[in-house]
């Protein structure tokens, strides 16, 4: 006997749903923006207007939703293989090492569209290299992956501490970082394509690699849907014991699905690293490792999904801060409360209101295949 | 006629465009054992549902005792009486019999005193209905058939006067199943009524005094057991004549196709599941392997199909090892005609999640002539899947359905159009007909046939005795790892049902 269940149409599954768990993390928002005695829609105009009112806002936020993308892509890979991913953060970090010393060795010798690819495989390889570990430990080993991707994220945070002080950090230097590149080592801006369209930007970090991003996430889409890689990936995420009896060696799939995971973390260091500081700095990743799990779970581990995704919590980033600059009591840390709600929402609650949604299609729609669908599946 | 316990009066129920029950009308005697039969998906779940309260009729009444009864919840049909033994039990594995039985009714924040209290009346029912089982057993160490009789006394507690039985012989052995008969029989005596959904003809006319046929969401027919047969009931249900034993011709056994020679293997535990078995199949055979559920069938045809590993012994298949304790892989395998329907379609033999076209390469995925370079090539995958639907008569055919929301049948179709249509040399298949409807049951062990008279080697592992008896030409029955016997395929069910229980040989002989 099945479960009350109902397929929804896509349109339903991918889009009213997360609509719906937006507007309801939104509502909350807004009641926290209430209790501090400020008028909740005047917030939300300030946050949309703070991250889409001028040319210069959207560029930030398509530079935030840049470095989402490529974690929420990492966590989304992972995921259709059956693993959680929660290493993005320090896979990122790692890869941050990898463009700058692409970038340290050859900014002065090179043009960057030769160091670009040079920096993409760096920050892949290192990223990639640094899953690794937890992907072995747990494919030979059987150590969870949640646990030790966990501690790589701070195993990562303590190595480039030390890197960054001791060894790449300039001599004579007193901050934490490494020399600022030369113009081999600095990604071209994309404000052109705003300016494109109309908009004006005086000077943002909407650099390159948001192109490298949208790149990435139709190779996901093609390797995922469209490779047999894919198919053995998909194949041991939904059933180890289907992929056991077709014959997909489990372990390699584990290897390989985390380190295209780590290679896709890792390269979101391109983005602040290349792009934007055109130097190595602590913590570079502030937290973008993990609003790619927000960003995987909201977009269903689809790149269509995801890339919409990354973008609204590029909008919360760069709109959140514009709110904390007009709103003076809602701290910075409200804004963080509000990116929580909708990580909470549309991430961790995200089946919340299925139920009820499969429910009412059941009742209105005879196209869906109906609760059950008892005269298939029976007794 | 006795007044009755259960009158049903118009009941429909839909699902969007599904209907899944049309104008029900049923009525069950107090005190009488009443069978529900019918094909997989002809409705009777969503009928016992709606009794039970996980559904509610879109119109129609429910009267219990000749009276309307409202039942919105399963708690709604507890009130009234009404208890259900699901086909896959609602036990808590690592709790005690008592422990299971008073879940829900324990009666106050501290365990104590509902634990005496039910422990007395455990006594009272087990004595009442030869319901024997240690209360204080832990669920996960009981045997299937003990496990579903602290099903039954978990309604019985509840105040059950009538019992829903879903499918309640599926996991059992013949005496097992014979012992449930006796129980049902003496609930019957003290005045309970039982409503007995399965799909197995002769149980119903050994243990009914009335019986129900649904065919697609309609109640098609009720008659008096003693006034009906098999044949009237099978055709009532698929609404066609149905061959019921599959006609076979004489077999020819050709060479040794399949080899396995003192094969041991254990589990994670470290437990011997199968225990120095040897057994060869020949070309244009079937060998059956009968026992009941967990006895090492299933350990035994995964570790021939590569799946697990032995701890010692060797597997020829067409005279050449294959390491078993080593190496061996179900991809290699395949590659050497090897084939494999696993027991279970649901998790190994399918992923549900995919779409028809994608499960029908599972295992194939990487021959040639589905991929383009490192590509799927979706175009081949989907003409080839569309083939096979055709070729299988597989329902709906349309490759670009979600293979959760076929019917067991035709997830069993796909899986097996799949492995036959790659020509196997030697074909290993677990349970194919389980969950399965009569008409595609006919379907598939006419395919298995037919392998067989083109010369195949088949091992054919079912728990269902009338299966293994209508397609084996030789038997071996499997008890606690080792096979135990080996009879002819016309061997009764008597003789092989004692063997399955673990009567020695000479014993059974007697």
């Amino acid at each position: 006997m099945s479960a009350p269940y109902a397929k929804l149409p896509a349109w339903a599954d991918y889009g009213l749903i997360p609509l719906i768990n937006l507007i309801v993390a939104f509502a909350v928002a807004g009641l926290v923006v209430l209790l501090v005695g400020e008028n909740p829609f005047r917030a939300a105009v300030i946050l949309v207007d703070g991250a889409f009112g001028r040319g210069q806002n959207i560029a930030y936020t398509l530079f935030y939703a840049t470095s989402f993308i490529f974690t929420g892509l990492a966590v989304a890979v992972a995921f259709h293989g059956g693993l959680f991913n929660i290493g993005g953060e320090g896979q990122a970090y790692v890869g941050g090492l990898g463009v700058a010393l692409v970038c340290l060795a050859f900014d002065g010798i090179l043009p960057w569209w030769v160091n670009f690819p040079l920096a993409i495989l760096g920050a892949a390889a290192i990223g990639a290299l640094w899953a690794l570990v937890p992907a072995y430990l747990q494919a030979r080993r059987g150590s969870h992956i949640v646990i030790t991707t966990i501690m790589f994220n701070f195993i990562a945070a303590s190595l480039m501490v030390y890197l960054l002080v001791d060894v790449l950090k300039p001599v004579g230097s007193m901050s934490p970082q490494t020399r600022t590149f030369l113009e081999g080592g600095q990604l071209p801006k994309l404000n052109f394509l705003l300016e494109a369209v109309g908009f004006s930007v005086r000077s943002s970090p909407f650099n390159l690699s948001f192109l490298l991003a949208l790149v990435c996430a139709f190779l996901v889409w093609l390797l995922i849907w469209r490779t047999r890689l894919g198919y053995e990936i998909r194949t041991q995420g939904f059933s180890p014991r289907a992929a056991r009896y077709a014959g997909i060696g489990e372990a390699r799939i584990i290897i390989i699905t985390m380190m295209i995971s780590g290679a896709l973390a890792g390269m979101m260091a391109l983005n602040p690293v290349m792009g934007d500081q055109n130097r190595l700095q602590l913590d570079f990743v502030t937290g973008a490792g993990f609003v790619g799990i927000a960003v995987a779970l909201m977009g269903r581990s689809h790149p269509a999904g995801i890339v919409p995704a990354a973008i609204l919590f590029g909008m919360l980033y760069q709109g959140g801060a514009e709110l904390a600059f007009e709103m003076p009591s809602i701290s910075r840390d409200m804004i963080v409360i509000i990116q929580g709600l909708v990580i909470l929402f549309a991430g961790a609650l995200e089946h919340m209101f299925r139920p009820s949604i499969q429910a009412l299609f059941a009742s209105i729609s005879p196209g869906t295949t109906g609760l059950g669908s008892p005269k298939r599946e029976g007794v | 006629m006795a007044e009755a316990a259960i009158e049903l009066v118009g009941i429909n129920k839909s699902f969007g465009a599904v209907h899944a029950n049309r104008d029900i009308h049923l009525e069950v005697p107090r005190g009488t054992i009443h069978g529900i039969v019918g094909e997989n998906g002809a409705g009777k779940s969503t009928l016992m549902s709606i009794l039970y309260g996980f559904y509610q009729a879109d119109r129609g009444e429910i009267r219990v005792n000749g009276k309307p009864a409202a039942i919105n919840t399963p708690n709604d049909a507890i009130a009234l009486g009404i208890g259900m033994v699901h086909q896959h039990f609602m036990l808590v594995q690592n709790f005690t019999v008592l422990e299971n039985v008073i879940l829900g009714v324990e009666g106050g924040a501290l365990l104590k005193s509902s634990i005496a209290r039910a422990r007395s009346e455990l006594t009272r029912l087990e004595r009442e209905y030869g319901l024997e089982v240690d209360p204080d057993a832990v669920i996960e160490e009981l045997p299937v058939g003990l496990q579903q009789r602290v099903e039954i006394l978990k309604a019985l507690y509840r105040g059950a006067e009538i019992l829903i039985l879903d499918e309640p012989t599926g996991v059992l052995t013949p005496p097992e199943a014979d012992h449930l008969f006796r129980i049902l029989r003496q609930l019957k005596e003290e005045g309970k009524t039982v409503i007995l959904i399965t799909h197995k003809l002769h149980e119903i006319m050994a243990i009914t005094d009335n019986v129900s046929v649904m065919r697609q969401g309609q109640m098609v027919a009720t008659r008096k057991t003693s006034e009906t047969n098999v044949e009237e009931l099978a055709e009532l249900m698929v609404g066609r004549r149905v061959l019921l034993r599959v006609e076979k011709g004489e077999n020819r056994p050709g060479d040794f196709k399949l080899s396995v020679k003192n094969l041991t293997v254990r589990d994670s535990r470290g437990v011997t599941m199968v225990d120095d078995v040897s057994l060869d199949v020949r070309a244009g055979e079937i060998v059956g392997i009968a026992g009941v559920a967990g006895n090492g069938q299933s350990e035994l045809i995964e570790t021939i199909a590569g799946i697990r590993k032995a701890v010692s012994g060797t597997v020829l298949l067409d005279g050449k090892p294959i390491d078993v304790t080593g190496t061996a892989d179900p991809g290699e395998l395949r590659d050497r005609g090897l084939a494999h329907v696993p027991e279970d379609r649901h998790y190994v033999g399918l992923v549900l999640a995919f779409e028809e076209y994608e499960n029908s390469i599972l295992g194939y995925h990487d021959h040639a002539q589905y991929l383009k370079g490192p590509f799927l090539n979706i175009e081949a995958i989907r003409a080839d899947a569309r083939d096979k639907i055709e070729k299988y008569d597989i329902r709906p055919a349309n490759e670009r359905l979600k293979t959760a929301n076929f019917s067991g049948g035709n997830q069993q179709k796909i899986v097996l159009a799949r492995e036959l249509e790659k020509d196997p040399g030697v074909l290993i298949v677990g349970q194919p007909t389980r969950g399965v409807d009569v008409g595609a049951i006919e379907f598939i062990h006419k395919r298995l046939i037919a392998m067989r008279d083109a010369g195949k080697a088949v091992l054919l592992v079912s728990v269902e005795l009338d299966e293994i008896r209508s397609l084996s030409d030789r038997i071996l029955v499997m008890f606690d790892g080792r096979i135990v016997g080996e009879r002819d395929g016309d061997a009764s069910e008597g003789e092989l049902g004692l063997l399955m229980a673990g009567v020695e040989r000479q014993e059974a002989a007697e």
